[in-house]
């Protein structure tokens, strides 16, 4: 059974990387949720057009690669501004649901918007980073590029919230929104700021996702649900549970992928995700309030 | 002449087919019936503020239950569309009772039921050996005998009148719970479920029994749309496109009067039609690309939707008790 064992290595060590994709795919809409307590349902879209954004920038106009993730970056950064401006400071003050049914509404026209625009065929950067193999295992070099991505941008995100005045103020907001305005905070401004955030993490996502998967319009389908789910199990806007969350998450899919297919790792993560929900509803790491 | 309104409605739909029968338009319309059918589900649970993003799972259960039972056990539609049924009934208790008795409650809920979603449809897709995964599945057709056992009709006609028959059905429901103390109950619920508690309302079981009644009645649906089809598959029933779909018609129909889910299928599905009559496969997305815009549109400016602003419109004094509503959550 010497050989069971280094799958089971594998697969755990998989899991690790595939939980670095989840937790950078999951980061900025934790921030946003935290933030601006608004569930961007078409967060994952917003990922896919910053992987046409890619495509585009680098294999249509042949683009150095640094180039074309910071023109991504940009882009995605100005769309979720533009999101906010127009769906959700509108609805700042609805029902919760009723946000999160708008950006339902997003979700429906960039996916649409990308199909009239783009097409249904897949497109890849044609870019295949090499497979790392050790000790008789294989890994993905492009997953080891997105884990280290993730960990960095937690860092820096972490490092701006606590570090700077900007985030401190988005920190108290998270806190208290109606206060904040009476210390002198322009809460329009701290929202606009978070949003950019928010994108320019989507952007960062988008730039590693692409070298792992190919693009379709429908491609925010695949992993959209898992990321809302670990902003919820890891506890709104909590980064650090978000995080902890995503290993988690991608250790079931991991070890589900290895003993049956990968589609009952899904059913179990979210089997695990409605358990959880029931027994710790504030999330892995409940804030303390 | 208010009173015998629905009547005369009613005779002139039941005649529709006998007097008119080319096999588009007929076909069209029991889709439209199937789906609003559908969608009126969706809304006894909806309007209440009990959003749910599950119900393409309760749909796909309905279909593949009920295919899966014909196929490999033989079992008829009269006997597998209420195993179906039970069956979506008890994965909505399993589901709904936790989060109610937790206080699981708004876009918590939603994503609680996303999940429930999310896991019907990669069950469907993992169990590929029986259901055909995403390529879909197809109930056998029936050879010989009464096609009466097997539910399955050739006829349009035929089925226009079954479908016609079950939306009634679903609008007969949703006019008894508008009547009954329940209606009151998660009225109150959904506006302060503490303050409905302390006025003797059983929360837990008041949620609990619209749930599951709103489950079988989309599981149901999805049994008439594979029976009627004779071709199912994961994105068509299940999953988490068709829950949005069904917020997005009956938002856009209007969630607090019993004819806004109808609405808001006759608008979808004409929508979708004529833009495909019209653009042919250049129209591919773009259908889809409107409802986004109008869903948002929607939400921000008219979230009684298109039937509860008109309704509106018509009884400015009526309004006044009603407006209370949408301000709960859509």
């Amino acid at each position: 059974m010497a050989f069971f064992d280094i799958y089971l290595l594998e697969a755990l060590i998989n899991g690790i990387l595939l939980g670095g994709v989840f937790a950078l795919l999951s980061l900025g809409l934790n921030l946003i949720f935290g933030v601006i307590d608004v569930v961007w349902i078409c967060y994952a879209e917003l990922i896919m057009l910053g992987m046409y954004g890619m495509y585009f920038v680098y294999s249509v106009y042949h683009a150095p690669f640094a180039v074309a993730a910071v023109t991504c970056i940009a882009g995605v950064a100005v769309l979720g501004v533009i999101l906010h401006v127009l769906v959700i400071a509108p609805l700042l003050g609805a029902a919760p649901i009723n946000q999160l049914l708008a950006t339902g509404g997003v979700l429906f026209f960039l996916q649409s918007a990308a199909t009239v625009m783009f097409g249904i065929e897949f497109k890849n950067l044609g870019l295949r980073l090499p497979v790392l193999k050790a000790a008789g295992m294989f890994i993905s070099y492009a997953r080891l590029l997105a884990f280290a991505a993730a960990l960095v941008g937690m860092v820096l995100v972490y490092l701006f919230l606590s570090r700077t005045y900007t985030g401190a103020a988005i920190r108290a907001i998270a806190q208290d929104r109606q206060i904040m305005t009476l210390m002198g905070v322009d809460t329009r401004r701290i929202y606009l700021i978070t949003s950019a955030l928010g994108g320019a993490l989507a952007g960062l996502a988008a730039c590693l996702l692409v070298l792992l998967y190919d693009v379709h319009p429908f491609v925010g389908l695949s992993f959209g649900p898992i990321i809302f789910l670990i902003c919820v199990l890891g506890g709104l806007g909590n980064l650090a549970g978000g995080f902890v969350a995503a290993f988690v998450f991608a250790e079931i899919i991991s070890l589900g992928g290895l003993y049956l297919d990968l589609e009952w790792g899904y059913v179990f993560a979210f089997v695990f995700f409605i358990v959880m929900m029931c027994l710790r509803p504030e999330g892995l790491l409940p804030r303390r309030s | 002449m208010r009173r015998a309104l629905p009547f005369i409605a009613g005779a002139a739909l039941v005649a529709l087919p006998f007097v008119y029968h080319a096999p588009y338009p007929l076909h069209i319309l029991v889709m439209i019936l199937i789906w609003s059918f559908a969608y009126t589900s969706w809304s006894m649970m909806g309007r209440f503020g009990l959003v749910s993003l599950g119900h393409g799972g309760f749909m796909g259960i309905g279909a593949y239950v009920t295919a899966l039972l014909w196929n490999h056990a033989g079992v008829s539609p009269w006997i597998g569309i209420p195993l179906a049924l039970v069956a979506s009934g008890v994965l909505a208790v399993v589901v709904a009772y936790p989060c109610f008795r937790f206080r699981i409650i708004g876009h918590y809920f939603a994503l609680v039921t996303l999940a429930l979603s999310g896991i019907v449809l990669q069950v469907i897709t993992a169990t590929r050996d029986w259901t055909g995964g995403s390529l879909g599945y197809t109930p056998e057709r029936y050879q010989g005998g009464s096609l009466l056992y097997a539910l399955q009709f050739t006829s349009k006609a035929t089925w226009y009148l079954i479908a016609l028959g079950v939306w009634a059905a679903g609008l007969y429901v949703w006019r008894l719970v508008d009547r009954s103390m329940m209606r009151y109950a998660l009225e109150a619920i959904s506006e302060d479920e503490d303050g409905a508690a302390a006025t003797g309302v059983h929360v837990t079981a008041e949620k609990l029994k619209i749930t599951v009644l709103s489950a079988v009645m989309t599981a149901l649906a999805g049994a008439l749309y594979c029976q009627y089809q004779m071709f199912i598959s994961p994105d068509t029933v299940s999953g988490i496109a068709i829950s949005l779909q069904m917020v997005f018609a009956v938002v856009v129909g209007g969630i607090y009067v019993s004819l806004g889910p109808t609405v808001g299928a006759v608008i979808t599905i004409m929508l979708a039609e004529v833009l495909r009559i019209s653009f042919g496969t250049r129209a591919v997305g773009w259908d889809n690309l409107v409802y986004g815009v109008l869903l948002v549109i929607f939400i921000i400016f008219l979230p009684k939707g298109i039937l509860g602003s008109l309704l509106d419109l018509k009884r400015p004094r009526a309004a006044a008790t009603l407006t209370r509503s949408p301000a709960r959550s859509a």
